[in-house]
């Protein structure tokens, strides 16, 4: 952005007809795709809540207006999935955060085992999401798991994490954590090299104890990457959908259902499109609403501590 | 500086110890299972290291469940959706470094708004379009789709390179008389390399991973890609041939963690260049 504002005006006016043509040769080849993948889609996904289509070959779908969205204000089991879907990407992205940042102040010191702790969490990263949930099931598992047999060990009776009503949530949840964690580690420790040294050095001779240092100092550099990362995991785990699907496929009871997974058994196992596209509409109105509330009120909170 | 009570260091390591087992306890577990015989995976007494090691898992996993084939069809359609997703990002991605102003505001915007909305609501009339096409249940189909769900975030990343290069090195070329193509070929383009070559392995492993939208859009056994596979090990009861699947899911995991290892420097980078200098 420092670039545009310290260049001469003059400069910019001669050449700019000619660098618009050039912009728009440049952008047509990516601009063509994205248009007929990605927003022609979107926007028809959009459109197909209004209407009552279905995986039929050959249906017509029909315009039927608010005719779905008025059914889904009634419709119990989706509001559970979306409240399941909420409590899921807020304990996510939190508990996310929280480890994370966790991490990071260990990684930023000057403790050995150090390039080891960083390998190891890259790897979450790298995995594909089925293995990572193919593998926790092997956690998890109620007969030759590890975690039970630890609890045996210790002498408390065995649980089945996945197949009990209380459990299986939070079970699920630790494995979103686990897979997250790297991203966000990385960012914030990225974050933290960047927060001045004069400034935790001035701190420290004015007597502040590392907590103050950190609350004081680390946390309001860090503010920027804390926001984007907490968004970002939010959106991420509220539209995720392969590891609680291998996990737990919503089981059991519909207690680990998460929204994307509910909308997809609606449209490929019921086979209505339209009042799934429905589901998804109020999906998206609901994590931007989420999403705008959180940034106001950080944004706010920011403004009147600067 | 202050003193730090005797107590502090200690517990930095008994923390950083419990990440260590807490990241690494079930890869360990994951890779020590892929190497033990079936009788000591269903066995009550459970042991962290197998206590004779097999390679039959392994061999199993091969020969089983068309692994082969998939891993196969994965790395086709990851290559393809990563050399289509570069070639097809790489200008829009200059120009939106490059040329400020309305576009670049619509651009960005759309790259971010994108990541907002719920895969589904994509999916469905894309399924739909496909089918018209004929090209659902074809891996040209699902390279098309993947394609389309990489692009913002290679958009973002090289644009975030773009931006990271001087201007003045383009104008001082310009100046000398070459033409703004030869600018692009001598000038950027090398110096962009590193940054594409970020992108298209992020790329890489994005479609290598990828379950979800495999799920939809693919139903042939023959064409399952390497996590379809996966999964269908897991039989409809939940019943698993725990040895082969824990063997197949290591293999699987292979590619995506050498991309992993040769990025790491460029992880963070990557990211935020498109984040700081957007």
């Amino acid at each position: 952005m420092t670039a545009v504002a310290t260049r001469p005006v003059t400069r910019r006016g001669v050449s700019s007809r000619a660098q618009r043509r050039e912009a728009i040769a440049l952008v047509v080849p990516a601009m063509a795709p994205i248009i007929v993948f990605s927003v022609i889609p979107l926007m028809a996904g959009v459109y197909l809540g209004f209407t009552d289509a279905t995986l039929r070959r050959n249906d017509v779908a029909d315009f039927i207006g608010l005719d779905n969205f008025i059914r889904l204000m009634g419709d119990r089991f989706f509001w559970e999935s979306f409240r399941i879907g909420l409590v899921w990407a807020v304990a996510c992205s939190v508990l996310t955060l929280l480890c994370a940042m966790g991490l990071a102040l260990l990684l930023n010191t000057d403790l050995r085992l150090k390039s080891l702790t960083r390998v190891l969490a890259l790897i979450p990263w790298a995995m594909p999401p089925v293995v990572v949930a193919i593998m926790w099931r092997m956690i998890y598992s109620p007969t030759a798991g590890p975690l039970n047999a630890a609890l045996e060990w210790v002498g408390v009776a065995p649980v089945n994490w996945l197949g009990d009503f209380s459990t299986a949530l939070p079970a699920v949840i630790v494995v979103a954590v686990w897979s997250g964690m790297p991203q966000t580690t990385v960012l914030l420790l990225a974050g933290m090299q960047q927060v001045p040294a004069e400034q935790l050095e001035a701190a420290a001779v004015d007597g502040a104890s590392a907590a103050r240092r950190f609350w004081h100092v680390t946390l309001p550099a860090l503010r920027p990457v804390v926001l984007a990362s907490t968004a970002l995991d939010f959106i991420w785990s509220f539209n995720s959908f392969g590891l609680v699907y291998v996990m737990t496929e919503g089981g059991p009871g519909g207690r680990t259902m998460l929204p994307m997974l509910f909308t997809y058994l609606e449209a490929f196992k019921n086979r209505n499109i339209g009042y799934a596209s429905a589901m998804g509409d109020v999906l998206v109105i609901a994590v931007l609403l989420v999403l705008s509330i959180y940034l106001i009120q950080q944004f706010r909170k920011g403004k009147a501590e600067g | 500086m202050n003193q730090r009570a005797w107590y502090v260091r200690p517990l930095q390591y008994v923390a950083l110890v419990g990440y260590l087992f807490f990241l690494g306890f079930p890869l360990l577990w994951l890779v020590s299972a892929s190497f033990k015989s079936s009788r000591e995976l269903y066995s009550v007494t459970v042991t962290l290291l197998p206590v004779e090691w097999t390679f039959t898992n392994f061999a199993d996993a091969l020969a089983r469940q068309n692994l082969i084939g998939s891993a196969g069809n994965s790395f086709m359609v990851a290559i393809t959706t990563m050399v289509l997703t570069v070639l097809i990002s790489m200008p829009a991605a200059y120009a939106l470094a490059r040329f400020r102003g309305k576009m670049r505001a619509v651009g960005t915007g759309w790259i971010l708004l994108s990541q907002v909305f719920p895969t589904i609501l994509l999916i469905l009339p894309l399924f739909l379009i496909l089918r018209t096409l004929q090209l659902n249940d074809t891996l040209f189909g699902l390279i098309l789709v993947y394609v389309t769900f990489t692009m913002p975030f290679s958009l973002w990343m090289l644009q975030g390179y773009v931006s990271a290069i001087p201007r003045d090195l383009e104008e001082a070329g310009s100046m000398d008389g070459a033409t703004r193509l030869t600018v692009l070929r001598v000038i950027v383009f090398p110096l962009l390399l590193p940054g594409i070559i970020a992108t298209a392995m992020f790329t890489f492993v994005a479609a290598w991973n990828e379950f979800f939208l495999a799920l939809v859009l693919i139903q042939s056994p023959e064409l399952s890609t390497l996590p379809l596979t996966l999964r269908n090990f897991i039989g409809v009861a939940g019943v698993v041939d725990l040895g082969p699947l824990a063997a197949g899911s290591v293999l699987a995991t292979i590619p995506s963690l050498v991309v992993f290892a040769i990025l790491q420097k460029k992880l963070t980078g990557g990211l935020l260049a498109g984040a700081v200098k957007g």
